[in-house]
């Protein structure tokens, strides 16, 4: 039986690193078809601002010396070359290895991904909580009501209200950036840092919040019609009591799975919100990357946000296979 | 005294039919029913006569949407909805008939014991599991993981283990093979003996005769006879109503005689008249105007114009 379990365990890291590399090969076909059609021209941005002091010879050789004249494929293959020897190329905004940009702003959009990841569960899973719990009164009306309101809410417009609301009418937090401006790296404290969070945090976890409070109420209204919710409740079980005993681990499983597969809108929000805050993280690397035509670091920032997102999907997978008894001791039976 | 005591019980759900018309439908009307310390009394039945809405209304377990009428009391005392919240669990347990009624996420072994009252609760729950022939490493097992008669042989350590002075017991036995069966049944009888009363809900009526000492026929929302266990044999001459007579001659070891037992619906829809005036042999004209009320006959009860 163990034996019969190690190569199920073995089936799936296989099966899921397949998938993987399906993934990220096709993501990098993808974008690099898009981005090859699109009306950028990499000489062009990379020049910027020096266009009066740079003659068309010396742009020819640019080119030339990039192989942008090379037909598409070959330029594909080139670049999937020095890929997959971890080579990312050079960004031309940050004029910095690609990998070292990404890492450097994800470790900034992280701190903000997880609050945002973190407050949305928390939140979410306890309005849900409340509102199954109470259901049918004005607590689960209202809470309905917000959540239906919030998730018909864009990001950005919730972000600017949030701006006006705690910046302007009552100046409580920063407009924006991730540490004060005009102070040096050095004397940037933690709590500067934790400051300039909040509010792009806040934002971000928005619209997490009415999506996992939606599904956890309705997942608990579910168990709590169910015929051992009724058994308990005739053993004398009630409230809280019963809440913790049948309600809570039927219903955390779902949402911690929901929470894990949420990635993909973390990081799509995350581009929308720093953007808003000037908040110097990946995501408003993304859309400086597009609109000012890094490529190299596009491509880049694409390839990570699907391996983030995979990561995401991945997790949700596997604590539903370690934690569900159900799968867990099924497959050893 | 009886330590279960139902008047007049009523059950009637309120349901929204098309649009916003509201309908009414009654599930159970005009049942009494007494239990008293030490006695089992088994309710029998078809499927659909109201058998488990009984327990529920006992356990206070009904849905939102259900009225209940009538007077039930417990040791003496009016059996409340807040009461009933303090009993269960404690005085009164259930088992309950679906095998959904285990938590699919916890252990059984677990389940059994949060129900423990008094004592060792891992102590209590190791006896049990003995006594209904459950292998000790079935405490660590998950619900998925029994088969139907291992799952409704833990709902009943569950209600054994209360400690409970009254035990309603819906359908316990299907799924389980006989020898089970039997331990079962004999397990039930040891309670009773040690002053534990028992509801015996079942459609068997075989299985319910085999400990019980009273036993109510249900039909249509209603007991049309209550009477005592002895009372079935032969061929069934001591029996009070037609359809009880019936029912005991459908039996295979006497004779399998499959009469019309009438329609078995909800009391809405046939109001008028006895629930069994269809198809008995002995129904008059009154039998179809007017349903006859409870009368006492023969130390038992009848709802019969022509029972003698």
């Amino acid at each position: 039986m163990a034996a019969g379990r190690q190569s199920g365990i073995g089936k799936f890291a296989l099966r899921q690193a397949g998938k993987l590399a399906l993934l990220l090969a096709s993501a990098c076909a993808v974008t690099f078809a898009l981005i090859s059609q699109s009306p950028i021209d990499p000489t062009q941005a990379y020049i910027g601002a020096d266009l009066l002091r740079v003659g068309a010879e010396q742009r020819e050789a640019i080119a030339a010396y990039w192989g942008l004249d090379d037909p598409p494929l070959q330029r594909f293959w080139a670049w999937m070359a020095s890929l997959l020897q971890g080579d990312f190329g050079t960004s031309m905004i940050h004029r910095a290895p690609v990998s070292e940009v990404i890492v450097e702003r994800f470790l900034s959009s992280f701190a903000l991904m997880i609050a945002a990841w973190l407050l949305s569960g928390i939140l979410g899973f306890a309005a849900g909580v409340a509102a199954a719990m109470r259901r049918e009164t004005w607590l689960d009306r209202a809470i309905k009501w917000y959540c239906y309101a919030l998730s018909s809410t864009p990001t950005f417009w919730a972000g600017l209200l949030l701006l006006i609301v705690f910046t302007v009418w009552l100046p409580i937090f920063p407009v924006g950036l991730g540490t004060p401006a005009g102070v040096p790296a050095g004397d940037v404290t933690w709590l500067d840092r934790a400051r300039h969070m909040i509010l792009p945090a806040l934002t971000l976890s928005i619209t997490g919040i009415s999506n996992i409070a939606l599904h956890t109420r309705a997942k608990l209204v579910d168990v709590l019609a169910s015929d051992y919710v009724l058994f308990a409740r005739a053993k004398g079980e009630e409230g809280f009591l019963l809440f913790r005993r049948h309600g809570l681990r039927n219903i955390l499983l779902p949402a911690v799975t929901l929470q894990f597969a949420s990635f993909s809108e973390l990081f799509g929000g995350a581009v929308l919100v720093e953007q808003i805050f000037s908040y110097p993280g990946l995501g408003k690397a993304t859309v400086e990357a597009s609109t000012r035509g890094d490529v190299p670091l596009l491509l880049g920032i694409v390839l990570f946000s699907a391996l983030f997102v995979f990561a995401g999907n991945l997790l949700a997978e596997l604590i539903y296979r370690w934690v569900d008894p159900r799968i867990r001791e099924g497959q050893s039976e | 005294m009886p330590l279960l005591e139902v008047k007049e019980l009523s059950v009637t759900f309120t349901q929204y039919d098309r649009g916003l018309r509201r309908k009414k439908a009654t599930a159970i009307q005009d049942l009494s029913l007494s239990v008293e310390r030490g006695e089992i009394v088994a309710v029998v039945g078809a499927s659909g006569s109201g058998k488990s809405l009984l327990a529920h209304a006992i356990l206070g377990i009904l849905p939102r949407n259900a009225s209940v009428g009538g007077q039930m009391a417990f040791d003496g005392q009016p059996l409340t909805a807040s009461r009933i919240r303090q009993l269960r669990g404690k005085r009164i347990a259930f088992v309950p008939q679906s095998v959904q009624s285990l938590d699919p996420l916890m252990r059984v072994g677990r389940q059994v014991r949060q129900a423990v009252r008094a004592g060792d609760p891992a102590e209590e729950q190791r006896m049990a599991f003995a006594r209904y022939g459950l292998a000790p490493l079935t405490e660590r097992r998950y619900p998925f993981q029994l088969s139907g008669g291992m799952a409704r042989r833990v709902l009943v350590s569950i209600a054994t283990v209360s400690g409970a002075e009254l035990i309603v017991a819906d359908e316990p036995t299907p799924g389980m093979d006989p020898a089970v069966v039997q331990e079962t049944l004999r397990a039930f009888k040891t309670f009773a003996e040690n002053g534990t009363a028992i509801v015996f809900i079942t459609h068997d009526l075989e299985a319910a005769l085999a400990i019980a000492d009273k036993v109510a026929v249900f039909h249509a929302g209603t007991s049309l006879e209550v009477a005592r266990a002895a009372d079935f044999e032969g061929a069934g001459d001591r029996l009070r109503h037609p359809y009880s007579r019936a029912l005991w001659r459908a039996l295979p070891q006497n004779g399998f005689a499959v009469p019309d037992l009438g329609a078995n619906e909800p009391l809405s829809r046939s109001a008028v008249g006895c629930s069994h005036a269809r198809g008995c042999a002995l129904a008059t004209i009154e039998c179809a105007k007017t349903a006859p009320k409870p009368r006492e006959l023969r130390d038992g009860m009848v709802r019969c114009y022509h029972a003698t």
